[in-house]
């Protein structure tokens, strides 16, 4: 019995541990099937080339990655650039290096550009720092089962804007964002307990991605939902730049355990057979 | 060392005889591994040996994260980034260490419930029951401080929160809190100092648990039905126990490997599912998050914590008498802290003369409801501060107290307890059949 109610108990306690990040109101999170979700799934290479693409065009523009080394764009389990690609991408950004108390152009040793604009977080992390990761209700069933992470947080966000709500007066700052839960309301859009009573909020960041915003070197079709999925999964990768290695340094851990598990089971069985004695039949 | 009779260490050749008279440490060794254990543990009595696997892994990860974290507020940040991203193999070592911590706290929890369950907290296990219980405490002081070296939101808010329940205590609170912050705010001291005691205090612990291992090899483990070992004589004990080696240790290495498999499969694929995601952004003192929750081992008590709001009748009573010096605040702090301390005290608590739970029809279902209670009061604890949350952290505070302020010594009075074995023996032999020959 002991046991028994002990596993249901430890689910209960793994669930109201996901419940410790229910955070604020949700904004409208889209599920995104992004082929590195689940025990087996790897990063896109392709799709991180486009993603890369985009940001280089787009976010660049205001945001940094200041922890992103140029180098790993080589790296396996990345976007995977050629050598020469990687450095000649390098180059373009200007670095300050101390030595020559002057500007050069990047090496793969140095990081990308830190943001450009006060007020535009540092993207590196941004999928690891964003909700969309608890739940419904803060379950975090929905992180456990569809693989909701940052990476669709940062999709919904790019797909996000729509026009304001009714509610809204029409002198409002910045752009209304389904997916964006961390910004000003108008005090039209409160109900009487001060709760807002539309799902997003408004955003300083203006529409980013419109729709063919980038020409992909493969042909694909440069959507808005495209560009997006690209990008959120690019910026996966620059939160999550060993995901691959892990993955699988996780499952050789599981493999080789579960095989020790079972030839201890054995012995241990074995070893207790003259001592339990066990009825027959 | 053990008071139940069995074979102790002979040396036999003039070396052995050479070293065992100077030190004896391989009859110690000897004498520790091949304790006389008994043979009815059920797969409760296995949490020992992961707690132990959980504090060498924690600390063997810990020495090696230490060689490249940088404890500045400037560059811890970007140095766990570093760790993460550039040292080889250290993205998987840190999220070790990360869930290490987390599944060190499951077991320290299972292995508790397990000794309140079957009494083992009971004479003559007294001491290592509390000494457990200052493990525990050490485990929670050096998680937390742990929580606050990588410089998040959450290790900064943190931080920020639970020292200031030391400013809650009357007239000395604000000159303690700065004295363990090492100024008037988390500041780069506070992350120096919590590196260095982060580092010392497993060190601590691990002496703990030494001294814990020798009380209960001192007592003889209890078991499922809470009876002794006989003691009488040698061939008497050995009807009711095992040596240690080999039939525990591979019983144990096996339920070892199998939660191995599970915590590598949460370190391989959901690394950051336990943790929050805010931690991921780098402090700052001037954004505080909308809603600040402890780890989730922390849950229980923060609730217990948080649910003595001043418009509780036990809180303006005890504000009333002691003339508004125990204010509301301070009130969730002792409440916190008490709700360890009457676990702590249960040996003395529990007047039952039975002791595993076992045979206690009544005790069973406070116990039960006692672990929904944690449960409940671990989910009320990651809730924002406002009903229906705070009504039920109330609620489950008041059982948690309950159990062992009312329910446990009442028991003891009232109870019926149901026919116990005479002997280990005879519980083993009910499951397994009567050995046809003596058990070797």
């Amino acid at each position: 019995m002991f046991r028994k109610t002990g596993i249901a108990a430890l689910t209960a306690l793994s669930l109201s541990a996901g419940g410790a990040f229910a955070a604020g109101g949700a904004g409208h999170i889209e599920d995104v099937d992004f082929s590195f979700e689940g025990p087996f799934g790897k990063f896109d290479q392709v799709q991180l080339q486009r993603g890369l693409k985009v940001y280089t065009q787009i976010c660049a523009a205001c945001h940094g990655l200041q922890y992103v080394p140029l180098r790993t764009l080589s790296d396996e389990g990345g976007p995977h650039l050629p050598e020469d690609q990687m450095r000649a991408y390098a180059e373009q950004f200007e670095v300050y290096d101390e030595e020559i108390d002057d500007f050069r152009p990047a090496k793969p040793t140095d990081h990308f550009p830190m943001s450009q604009l006060e007020t535009a977080p540092d993207l590196s992390l941004m999928a690891k720092k964003r909700a969309g990761f608890h739940g419904p209700y803060g379950t975090g069933l929905a992180q456990l089962f569809k693989g909701m992470g940052g990476a669709e947080y940062i999709y919904s966000l790019m797909v996000g804007y729509e026009e304001p709500p009714e509610c809204a007066p029409d002198d409002m700052d910045g752009s209304y964002n389904a997916a964006f839960t961390a910004g000003g309301y108008p005090e039209e859009c409160k109900d009487e307990h001060g709760k807002p009573t539309v799902p997003g909020s408004w955003i300083s960041m203006a529409q980013p991605l419109w729709g063919d915003d980038v020409e992909y070197d493969d042909g694909t079709e440069a959507t808005i939902e495209q560009q997006s999925e690209d990008v959120a999964a690019f910026l996966m990768w620059t939160a999550e730049p060993k995901m691959m290695a892990r993955k699988n340094a996780g499952l050789t851990g599981v493999i080789f355990l579960t095989v020790l598990s079972v030839l201890l089971y054995l012995t241990n069985k074995r070893i207790w057979a003259p001592i339990k004695n066990r009825r027959q039949g | 060392m053990s008071g139940i009779p069995h074979d102790h260490y002979e040396p036999t050749t003039p070396g052995q005889k050479w070293l065992h008279n100077r030190l004896p440490i391989v009859g110690l060794l000897y004498d520790t591994i091949m304790i006389p254990t008994p043979k009815n543990l059920n797969w409760m009595w296995i949490w020992g040996i992961v707690l132990t696997f959980c504090l060498v892994l924690q600390i063997v990860t810990g020495i090696i994260l230490v060689m490249h974290y940088t404890p500045h507020v400037d560059l811890a940040f970007a140095s766990v980034e570093h760790i993460m991203r550039n040292v080889n193999g250290g993205h998987f070592i840190r999220y070790l260490h990360m869930n290490g911590a987390s599944l060190f706290f499951v077991a320290v929890y299972l292995h508790i419930f397990r000794g309140l369950y079957y009494g083992s907290y009971k004479a003559p296990r007294e001491v290592t029951w509390i000494i457990g219980m200052l493990i525990y405490l050490m485990m929670m002081g050096t998680a937390f401080m742990g929580y606050v070296l990588p410089w998040g939101q959450m290790s900064f808010w943190g931080a920020t929160v639970i020292t200031g329940l030391f400013g809650a205590i009357p007239f000395i609170g604000d000159a303690l809190q700065t004295w363990l912050l090492g100024g008037p705010a988390v500041d780069n001291a506070t992350l120096n100092r919590f590196f260095s005691l982060h580092y010392l205090l497993p060190f601590v612990i691990a002496a703990l648990v030494a001294l814990h291992i020798w009380a209960f090899h001192t007592t003889g483990n209890n078991n499922p039905t809470g009876v002794e070992v006989r003691r009488t004589s040698k061939a008497d004990a050995e009807k009711d126990t095992v040596p240690f080696w080999p039939y525990f240790v591979i019983k144990d290495l096996f339920a070892l490997a199998v939660i191995m498999v599970v915590f590598f499969a949460v370190v391989g694929f959901m690394p950051n599912y336990l943790g929050h995601p805010d931690n991921y952004i780098e402090a700052d003192a001037l954004v505080t998050p909308a809603h600040i929750v402890p780890e989730w081992y922390f849950l229980p008590f923060y609730a217990i914590l948080r649910a003595f709001t001043s418009d509780v009748w036990v809180v303006m009573f005890a504000s009333w008498i002691t003339g508004g010096i125990i204010d509301a605040k301070f009130f969730g702090v002792l409440a916190m802290f008490g709700a360890i301390a009457v676990m702590a005290l249960a040996p003395w608590l529990d007047t039952s003369s039975v002791r595993s739970g076992r045979y206690r029809p009544m005790f069973k279902w406070w116990f039960w409801l006692l672990v929904i209670d944690f449960v409940v009061l671990m989910w009320a604890g990651a809730m924002p501060a406002e009903p229906p949350y705070s009504t039920i952290s109330l609620i489950g505070s008041a059982y948690w107290f309950a159990y062992f302020l009312v329910i446990l010594p009442l028991l003891g009075v009232i109870e019926k307890p149901e026919a116990q074995p005479a002997t280990i023996e005879e519980d083993f032999d009910a499951h397994y059949g009567k050995a046809q020959t003596p058990a070797e």
